[in-house]
């Protein structure tokens, strides 16, 4: 069964479809890109898997539940439940140290463990980092503590909007390779980019225009 | 780390804004809590001086040295030198209508050694008063003997001690509780010792004119009236002559303060309204305007799972704490103000001032903080509101 299962999904502001009756199916494991132009609608989707928005029409089935369907508490539980989120814009809470960061999310999750915060923040290579606040940190930085984050509760999915667009080449590769871990890890890994380079480490590629899915590539060249 | 510990991180990472919210929310309470405090002072102070001035009328010589402000003397206490014959009494207990009278004596001592400033003395007779004597006796069950005097609260001796006045030792018989006005610093004693008291006088200081007995004279009659009969009485004694008298009508004066302490404790009111309606604006705005600068704060906990509920705690313990502690702040800063400065706060009102006793003022304190207490939060809930609102994905899309 598909991890994820998006049936006919439109969401439409006004008179703008930002989403015009897409399906995707995203299996257990997977690691997908999702590509198009600026305003091709992908952030709309990737917020609508993260159990951040609801579609217009359509249904959206994460583990076999229509998050369409639920109510706005259901789905903050079931984002904290199954669902690791990145950004292009790092989103760090900026009177938080790293480590507290990650143990914010753990908290929401279950329990915070410093000693396992720490041991994150060790993984993407911050650990010495650990006691500053984001204003003291690199972007590229901030960006692993993020990755730190959403790991750290080992979610079944793990969103990234555009998470190497305001990085360097290092800091990109860095991430790519903390995502290599993670997939082979497992978890499923869903990447919006703008990037070639970035969409190719995945395993498929889904391109968005307008709003509709246009085309879906299996990358060839993918390195298990 | 939890985030029940994110609304105390938050206040000490953000000293400015942290600051300048403590210092709003101190002057709102400062205000609320001070404002109170006067206008319960005020309308005490009144509460008492009708209760120990039980007079309807107040006959003084009209040659009083041309200097006494009737009204001082009923409000303040302000007494001096005058004296008449004590014939004046028997004439108006006399008069028809009358309930009672009862003379006293005034004295000033230049100098006594309990007193940075001169204290008044006032002598009174046991057998007819009805304005001293409940006063003193509730702090004193037997009367005063000779020699004797009861102190007011703000006379700095205490009981048994002895104070000389013009050179006689007198006995501290007890001490009184506090008025609220000039009669504080008065102390009291019988007709008797004040004969005594007035002779030393006499011999020390010849600007002081007795003529004939010190024992037959008064300084003041207090009247008592039948109901309805204070005006006529007034008037008839106003005619009489040997001294030639002023009456000062009680009724009048108290009416008067009434208005103007009314005058006064509206303003107050208007003005601690106008505080909280101001403050509560400003407190509103200052979270709305924080809350947009922490639209991607918030945005980023829902998105790490915070509930809605959460992120009204959060607002809610934050401003609870802002408000607290510049609560406790401003009600600090306000009994700084009105504990130690009663006095200079009575003289610049002229008015009759009795700050309320400790459980009044403590139920005063916890008032105030509540109020500012609810004003902070309510503006912080409403803000949260707003922002729980807030579509995360939106907020994060756009990264501001
Ligand atoms: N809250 C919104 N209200 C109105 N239009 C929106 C809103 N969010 C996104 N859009 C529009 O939907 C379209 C898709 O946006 P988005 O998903 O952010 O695109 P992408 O991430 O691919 O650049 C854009 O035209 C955008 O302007
Ligand atoms: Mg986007």
């Amino acid at each position: 069964m598909s991890l994820l299962d998006i049936r006919n999904v439109s969401k439409i502001y006004g008179e703008l479809k930002a989403l015009d009756n897409v399906s995707i199916r995203v299996d257990q494991g997977e690691w997908v890109a999702i590509m198009g132009p600026s305003g091709s609608g992908k952030s709309t989707m990737m917020n609508i898997i993260g159990c951040m928005d609801k579609p217009t029409k359509g249904q959206v089935f994460l583990d076999g539940i229509d998050i369409a369907k639920e109510s706005s508490r259901r789905l903050t539980d079931i984002r904290r439940d199954k669902i690791g989120l990145i950004f292009q814009q790092f989103h760090m809470v900026n009177y938080l140290t790293a480590v507290e960061n990650v143990m914010v999310s753990q908290y929401y999750h279950s329990m915070p463990d410093e000693a396992e915060a720490l041991e994150a923040l060790e993984r993407v290579g911050v650990r010495e980092r650990a006691r500053h606040l984001p204003s003291q940190l690199s972007g590229g930085e901030q960006q692993r503590v993020c990755v730190a984050r959403a790991l750290i509760n080992h979610p079944e999915l793990i969103l990234a909007d555009e998470p190497t667009g305001n990085l360097d080449e290092t800091n990109e590769n860095i991430v790519l390779d903390l995502f290599r871990q993670l997939h082979r890890e497992g978890t499923t890994l869903i990447v919006v980019t703008h990037d070639p380079e970035v969409a190719e480490a995945a395993q498929r590629t889904i391109v968005l225009e307008h709003g509709r899915l246009v085309r879906e590539v299996v990358n060839e060249h993918f390195v298990e | 780390m939890t985030p029940r510990k994110l609304p105390m991180r938050n206040i000490l990472r953000h000293p400015g804004r942290t600051a300048s919210l403590t210092v709003l929310v101190a002057f709102l309470a400062l205000s609320l809590f001070s404002g109170s405090v006067i206008v319960m002072s005020l309308m005490s102070g009144l509460r008492s001086l009708e209760n120990r001035l039980g007079a309807d009328l107040i006959v003084v010589p009209a040659t009083s040295r041309g200097k006494i402000d009737p009204e001082k003397i009923y409000l303040q206490g302000t007494t001096g030198y005058y004296y008449m014959s004590a014939s004046k009494l028997d004439e108006v207990r006399a008069m028809e209508g009358v309930v009672q009278a009862s003379g006293q004596v005034f004295l000033a001592s230049l100098r006594a050694d309990c007193c940075s400033m001169p204290i008044q003395v006032i002598g009174f007779d046991p057998a007819t008063d009805f304005t001293i004597r409940p006063w003193i006796g509730e702090r004193m069950k037997t009367d005063l003997g000779k020699m004797e005097v009861a102190a007011g609260s703000r006379v700095n001796a205490g009981v048994n001690e002895t104070i000389r006045i013009y050179g006689q030792p007198c006995l501290v018989a007890a001490r009184l509780d506090e008025s609220g006005t000039g009669l504080d610093t008065a102390v009291y004693c019988t007709m008797e010792t004040m004969a005594e008291l007035l002779s030393a006088a006499r011999e020390m200081n010849h600007e002081l004119k007795i003529d004939g007995d010190p024992a037959g004279v008064v300084s003041a009659i207090y009247v008592k009236t039948h109901p309805g009969e204070a005006d006529r009485l007034a008037g008839e004694i106003r005619q009489t002559r040997s001294p030639k008298v002023t009456v000062i009508q009680t009724r009048t004066v108290t009416s008067d303060v009434e208005r103007s302490l009314g005058g006064v404790s509206h303003t107050i009111a208007v003005l601690i309204i106008c505080v909280w309606l101001l403050d509560l604006v400003l407190l509103t705005a200052a979270f709305l305007l924080l809350g947009g600068e922490r639209r991607r704060e918030f945005a980023v906990l829902r998105s790490l799972g915070m509930s809605r509920r959460d992120l009204a705690y959060l607002a809610l313990k934050e401003a609870a704490l802002i408000s607290f502690f510049g609560g406790m702040n401003g009600i600090f800063l306000g009994l700084l103000i009105l504990l130690p400065f009663s006095g200079l706060i009575e003289q610049a009102l002229g008015l009759p001032y009795l700050r309320p006793g400790w459980p009044t003022m403590l139920a005063l304190c916890a008032a105030s903080l509540a109020a500012v207490c609810a004003a902070g939060p309510g503006a912080a809930l409403l803000s949260a509101r707003k922002l729980s609102r807030a579509d995360i994905g939106t907020i994060m899309r756009e990264g501001t």
